[in-house]
């Protein structure tokens, strides 16, 4: 239930409230993203119908990067 | 860019496990946690490094009480319009579930978010709707902007919200299980950040790890505790960066404040945990379906409400017994006749166990 999906962030329509986010799968859905931040172009992740949280886009491309280097590192010690 | 896959990673996390030669037991308290464990075999690649990993309270269907559910269904069966998410109406009651109720002739609807439950109160104003809102502080915020939005006069809601932080606390003060460390959720994490785990390692000095729901995320979090306990550390770490900040959804964060009080509320398999449950604050009584529908409500007053007889779904939420381990599992609870809300629910143990292997 606390699934949530990211999706990138097509339009935005300010007076509702609302964005149509594209989950990269060929489907799109309206999402209400009156609890976060974002900007077109941006990716979201989504839970029942709302957007909870903006994805760092950085973080994610640099996880496995970090994750190599801690294990690295600890392999060392 | 989501997925995280790489082979060479979880070699190198496994054989550093194993050379590790540990014997520890950690708790998770997420339903996509048990699905990433169990759906690629994690749970048994980890036992064999000395890592059990238990599920403990973490899916909002099966938490949510007999009474709760009893509460939904006498508002069905008085004539009211009540929706709720797919799994919970699949929950047996005492003599039904929803699904049932609305099988002889209730009004009862499946939907995906609340506010589907907004629209359809604006298209029937001369029904009364009311929203069966459960879930953790991932779905809450949802809730409580449609409240503070003022929703239509004929909605509202039975609030089955609870919070993860109080429960956590409930499970290390109950002793039950020596809990090694806590995989956290990654999603109930993207709304309130760090601070209210730290309050608990501080407390307890226990190891927590935030965690995101890719094999790799589970696989490396463990990894994470480990090597705190190795270094005799209690702290919050934070293995889901990409989406978890440590201050976490300040919007959603004041919202959730400005419309819900903390309460004490009973869980499925717990007591009543003090200041868990989230309840709709008296300025928003007109969207309470309790006080609305109070004399409605009334019938089920000093009334209890027994777990179904043989299920131990109390005992597999407080991570003491394992859904295998349950003699009714599999025989006379699957998912096409489950017993209890924990074979029902795509995030309960009992139904992914079933769906991944088999007994
Ligand atoms: S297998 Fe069925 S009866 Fe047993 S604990 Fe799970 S849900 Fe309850």
């Amino acid at each position: 239930m606390c699934l949530a999906i990211p999706g990138k962030v097509v339009t935005i329509d300010a007076k509702t409230g609302h964005a149509q986010v594209d989950y990269g799968d060929g489907t799109s859905r309206t999402v209400n993203v009156s609890l976060v931040d974002v900007k077109v172009g941006e990716y979201v992740l989504v839970h029942a119908g709302f957007a909870i949280q903006v994805v760092d886009r950085k973080e994610a491309e640099e996880t496995i990067a970090l994750f190599k280097e801690m294990l690295e590192m600890a392999g060392e010690a | 860019m989501f997925e995280l896959r790489d082979k060479t990673v979880a070699d190198e996390i496994l054989s550093q496990l194993k050379a590790a030669k540990v014997k520890l037991r950690f708790m998770h308290v997420c339903g996509t946690h048990q699905e990433t464990l169990v759906r690629h075999g994690l749970d048994t690649v980890l036992k064999k490094c000395g890592v059990t990993v238990s599920q403990g309270p973490g899916c909002p269907v099966c938490v949510t009480t007999a009474r709760e559910i009893e509460e939904a269904i006498a508002l069905a069966r008085r004539g009211y319009t009540v929706a709720s998410f797919g799994d919970m109406l699949q929950v047996p009651g005492k003599d039904a579930s929803l699904a049932q109720v609305k099988a002889q002739g209730s009004d009862v609807r499946m939907v995906y978010s609340i506010e589907d439950v907004v629209n359809l109160a604006k298209q029937h104003p001369q029904k009364q709707v009311v929203f069966l809102a459960v879930g953790f502080e991932t779905t809450a915020p949802s809730t409580a902007a449609v409240i503070e939005n003022g929703p239509p006069e004929n909605f509202s809601i039975l609030s089955c919200h609870r919070m993860i932080p109080p429960a956590l606390q409930a499970i290390l003060r109950a002793g039950e299980l020596r809990i090694d460390g806590f995989i956290e959720p990654g999603h109930v994490s993207t709304i309130i950040g760090l601070k209210p785990y730290q309050l608990i390692s501080r407390q307890y000095h226990v190891p927590q790890v935030v965690a995101g729901f890719e094999p790799l995320d589970v696989l490396m979090s463990v990894w994470m505790l480990v090597q705190q306990v190795q270094q005799g550390k209690a702290a919050v770490e934070n293995e889901y960066a990409r989406a978890v900040n440590a201050e976490g959804n300040v919007k959603a964060q004041r919202v959730m404040r400005q419309v819900f009080a903390a309460g004490d509320v009973a869980w499925r398999g717990f007591p009543v945990i003090p200041k868990s449950g989230m309840f709709l604050k008296p300025q928003y009584a007109a969207f309470d379906a309790r006080k609305r529908f109070a004399d409605d409500l009334s019938v089920l007053a000093g009334e209890s409400f027994p777990e179904p007889q043989g299920c131990l779904c109390g005992a597999v939420l407080r991570g003491v017994c394992a859904s295998q381990e349950c003699p009714l599992f599999g025989c006379q609870c699957t998912p096409q006749t489950p017993l209890g809300p924990c074979m029902v629910s795509r995030e309960g143990s009992c139904r992914i166990e079933f769906q991944y292997q088999k007994k």
